[in-house]
């Protein structure tokens, strides 16, 4: 039974959540208020919230300068990339462990979550030596592979929580009618776990686009996604308040629209299934 | 449904993924393992194709007793611990706040998740220079409007900054995690409470903090995982000088900047056992998880 | 043609034995039902027939064929799941043409199929809907209706009814009952319901801990049960059992007698007791009463029996069907 709540109290519970609300919000939309603003007005003081002469020039400068198209594009495949590429190989292995499991399902699923958290430092070099080896420092494909990789045990471990709660028999009626071992992932099961694949996939390109480790350190010039894209306004010559909010807008907007619609599949996600 | 047939067919579809992951695993793991014992300084002529010199243990005792290291261990713990306490404490707090009935509830969770989706260099660039900076950000108008002098922040208080900075990246994860959980308790459980004349504090002790400890422990964990190796945050703001420079860091640092890759090798493998502490008691929650 | 015989068919899970070596024959056109009470192995039984689980030792035969080793899929037989197991991302119409879609049979044939099903079936009108708008009668109907169209050579069915509510049930199994008639397919079908095998039946196999408890049409169970797991499971309300002085009188460690083959007087009988419930049903009365030496039976008169708890009341058994079992709990001839 819900409990009835005075008007009152649910008008202070109102009023305190939506200005700590805005309160932890404040600092993206200060930066997409100062996006649209003058260098000038971007540092006045006192500092101007509504009232200033509303300008898109600084983003026509930033994509001019520093080519914002091009980042994204390689954001975009590196992380569209990478996901879809862990889904191609993680819906089958998510299968075998939802469907057929064994005594060593536990721990092949263990074992891939401990694969996420070795940290990315100590293997930095051997993979930047690898990866110069293999001629694919700063490009595209090799992120993709990266990142598909650290984000592999967090697929696998979405779509088998998801595919676990899809019944076993509507799989062995599918059998039964006659489907093979291909006909019945693909007309039966995919079809059945639409909703949690596309969860899975929103997270994970979401994880892959802030990505900040491998992305700063494989890439130089051709590869580079956004985050180097906006790593290299952190130089303090040539910085302007209006163009790095107008970039950083432009960096983030993408993904923060993405995010809110992924907001319930992000705790399942995040815990392994942990917490549901 | 195990036939024969099935299981084999399931052994075949696990492969791609199981053998990828254990490539990505044992192989530069085995590198970094092995650079760790050796002489390697590229930038001296050192390389593979001539033969690397052996030289033991030296280059985990020289990590070690170098005179970054144990202030490189504080900074980490530092931040780790700074950023557990700020998140799982406001978490908490915010969780309960939001599981209240409200007007515009759905839209103040939005506000309060967004964070968590702003990439890690931008979040450090904004509140470096738009809010940290001593001249022009907000908060030195903040200050002066008080009649205070604007403090520098990431260098004056360096470490509180950063932690400040990385909590309000991760508080949405906490708040979210901590708010299904709350949601999941029982709310006759509460009533009973209630009834049985316990105050609110009572109540909170006793009934929502025990009901919550389970998630609370799983957001220490994968909070702790995330965080010992927060990198883009500290490489934008202060590129870890004043005292920020952590055990990551410092590792990035003798690897790539310093080009010792020996030296940065060691350093990782004791990131690496680090980690793995940690990774054990999450892993077990989880795993306990799975037979439920 | 839809003749199946088990060999010597034996299935373990790791090192727990769930069926041990069994043999069994089921002919063509026959409707089988595989009774007992649930963890006896009958589900794990079908299960092995349709593929689903691969046998441990032992041979399954499909007219004549050795199928043990044939995938599901290929085996022709079509199975009814107890949770109906429908498709919920398709139609109606969808679902019940998937078989066919999987064996490429054409569009316009199919389409014959599905309609000529769905009439038999009563649901022409519902084919453009999605399995989550219909009732649970109806999904049972579909899921019928899937197994229909492939035209097998046995149906397997796992406890179909279970979950439908008790007046939908025996409606249902009146249709199951009818299709069986009209195509004469070799049926088989698992429940833990005795009524509904002892209903639809040509053979019943009884099955206790994996092993069959006997085997034989309805009316022969309930005469000659073979033994005492059998005498109790068949027949409802259960069979009266009686040890000690009483049975040592017959011969036999225990004796049973059916509540319908003992009668009741008010002037005397065998045996004397007191009247504990009575469950009074309109057209039948249980009486439970409590006989010194004897212990509690249950006792069933037609109509409306004139006794009420704390009455005197005398039993006499029908000396014709009076079971008699070892200390083994096989029946004595």
């Amino acid at each position: 039974m819900a409990r009835a709540v005075t008007n009152n109290r649910k008008a202070i519970n109102t009023g305190l959540a939506w200005l700590i609300g805005l309160l932890i919000f404040f600092p993206i939309l200060w930066t997409f208020l100062t996006s649209f603003k003058t260098e000038a007005q971007a540092i006045n003081d006192p500092p101007l919230f509504l009232f200033f002469d509303w300008t898109l020039e600084n983003y026509a400068v930033v994509q001019e300068r520093s080519d914002y198209l091009r980042f994204l594009w390689n954001s975009i495949i590196i992380a569209g990339g990478s996901t879809l590429l862990g889904i191609v190989i993680a819906v089958p292995a998510a299968w075998s462990m939802a469907f057929v499991p064994s005594r060593r399902t536990k721990d092949v699923l263990l074992w891939m979550l401990s694969t996420k958290m070795l940290p990315a430092v100590g293997v930095l070099y051997p993979i930047y030596l690898l990866f110069i080896q293999l001629g694919l420092l700063d490009t595209r494909i090799g992120l993709t592979i990266v990142l598909m990789l650290i984000n592999l045990p967090i697929i696998v471990w979405m779509l088998y929580t998801y595919f676990r709660e899809i019944p076993a028999e509507i799989l062995e009626a599918a059998r039964m009618d006659g489907a093979s071992l291909r006909e019945e992932i693909l007309y039966v099961l995919t079809p059945m776990a639409v909703p949690g694949i596309a969860s899975t996939i929103l997270l994970n390109f979401i994880l892959a686009w802030n990505e900040a480790f491998w992305t700063l350190n494989l890439t130089a010039a051709n590869a580079a996604p956004l985050t180097a894209f906006i790593a290299s306004y952190s130089s303090p010559e040539g910085l302007f308040y209006a163009k790095l909010s107008a970039a950083s807008t432009m960096a983030i907007a993408p993904i923060l629209i993405l995010g809110w619609f992924s907001q319930k599949q992000l705790v399942r996600g995040l815990t392994f299934g942990a917490v549901k | 449904m195990a036939t024969q047939h099935s299981r084999s067919a399931a052994r075949f579809m696990m492969a791609p993924a199981v053998f990828l992951l254990l490539v990505w695993m044992l192989v530069p793991l085995t590198m970094t393992l092995f650079f760790s014992f050796k002489k390697y300084l590229p930038l001296r002529g050192d390389s593979m194709a001539n033969g690397l010199e052996w030289v033991g243990f030296a280059n985990y005792v020289r990590f070690v007793g170098s005179s970054s290291f144990w202030p490189s261990i504080q900074a980490t713990l530092v931040i780790v611990g700074g950023v557990l306490v700020v998140t799982i404490v406001l978490g908490v707090l915010l969780a309960m706040l939001l599981d209240q009935p409200m007007w515009g509830q759905g839209i103040v969770r939005i506000l309060v998740i967004a964070p968590f989706f702003v990439m890690p260099t931008v979040s450090a660039l904004v509140w470096k220079n738009m809010f940290m900076d001593p001249n022009n950000g907000l908060l030195a108008y903040l200050w002066k409007a008080f009649g205070g002098t604007p403090v520098e922040w990431l260098s004056q208080a360096a470490l509180p900054s950063l932690i400040m900075i990385v909590s309000w990246q991760w508080l949405p994860f906490a708040t979210l995690i901590l708010l299904t959980a709350i949601q999941s308790l029982d709310s006759e459980q509460l009533e009973a409470a209630e009834m049985d004349g316990a105050p609110v504090l009572k109540r909170f002790w006793f009934i929502i903090l025990p009901h919550l400890s389970r998630a609370i422990t799983i957001v220490i964990l994968i909070q702790t995982i995330f965080l010992l190796s927060i990198f883009a945050e500290i490489f934008v703001t202060t590129g870890g000088a004043f005292g920020t420079k952590t055990l990551t860091y410092l590792i990035f640092q003798r690897v790539l900047e310093s080009q010792n890759v020996g030296l940065g090798s060691a350093g990782g493998v004791y990131a690496i056992i680090l980690a793995n502490i940690v990774a054990l008691f999450l892993m077990r929650i989880v795993g306990k998880n799975l037979d439920a | 043609m839809g003749k199946i015989a088990l060999k010597h068919v034996t299935k373990s899970f790791g090192t727990t034995e769930v069926i041990p070596p069994l043999d069994l024959d089921i002919e063509d056109g026959e409707f089988v039902v595989f009774v007992g009470p649930s963890g006896c192995g009958k589900s794990t039984l079908l299960r092995l027939i349709a593929g689903l689980e691969d046998v441990t030792s032992g041979m399954i035969e499909i007219d004549g064929n050795d199928a043990t080793r044939v995938p599901p899929s290929k085996r022709g037989l079509a199975m009814v799941f107890q949770s109906y197991a429908l498709y919920p991302h398709m139609s109606v119409r969808k679902n019940i043409a998937f078989p066919l879609r999987m064996a490429k049979v054409d569009e316009a044939e199919r389409d014959r199929k599905v309609e000529a099903a769905a009439g038999i079936l009563n649901l022409t009108d519902y084919l453009e809907r999605r399995p989550g708008q219909l009732s649970g009668g109806q999904r049972q109907r579909v899921a019928i209706g899937r197994a229909i169209v492939r035209e097998p050579e046995a149906f397997l069915f796992d406890e179909p009814l279970s979950n439908l509510d008790a007046a939908l049930r025996v409606n249902m199994r009146l249709e199951i009952s009818e299709l069986h008639q009209s195509l004469a397919t070799t049926m088989i079908y698992v429940t833990h319901d005795q009524v509904e095998a002892m209903t639809m039946a040509d053979k019943i196999v009884v099955l206790n801990a994996g092993r069959i408890a006997q085997v034989g049409s309805p009316l022969e169970l309930y005469r000659a049960p073979q033994n005492k797991f059998v005498a109790g499971f068949i027949g409802s309300p259960k069979m009266n059992f009686i040890e000690g002085e009483e049975a040592r009188k017959q011969g036999a460690h225990t004796i049973g007698v059916r509540p319908e083959h003992l009668a009741l007087s008010t002037d005397g009988g065998t045996w004397e007791g007191t009247v504990g419930v009575a469950e009074h049903l309109g057209s039948d009365t249980f009486l439970h009463v409590h006989i010194d030496g004897v212990g509690a039976l249950t006792v069933r008169t037609q109509g409306e029996a004139g006794l009420n708890h704390g009455d005197r009341a005398h039993i006499t058994p029908d000396p014709e069907r009076i079971h008699r079992f070892d200390g083994d709990g096989l029946a004595l001839a």
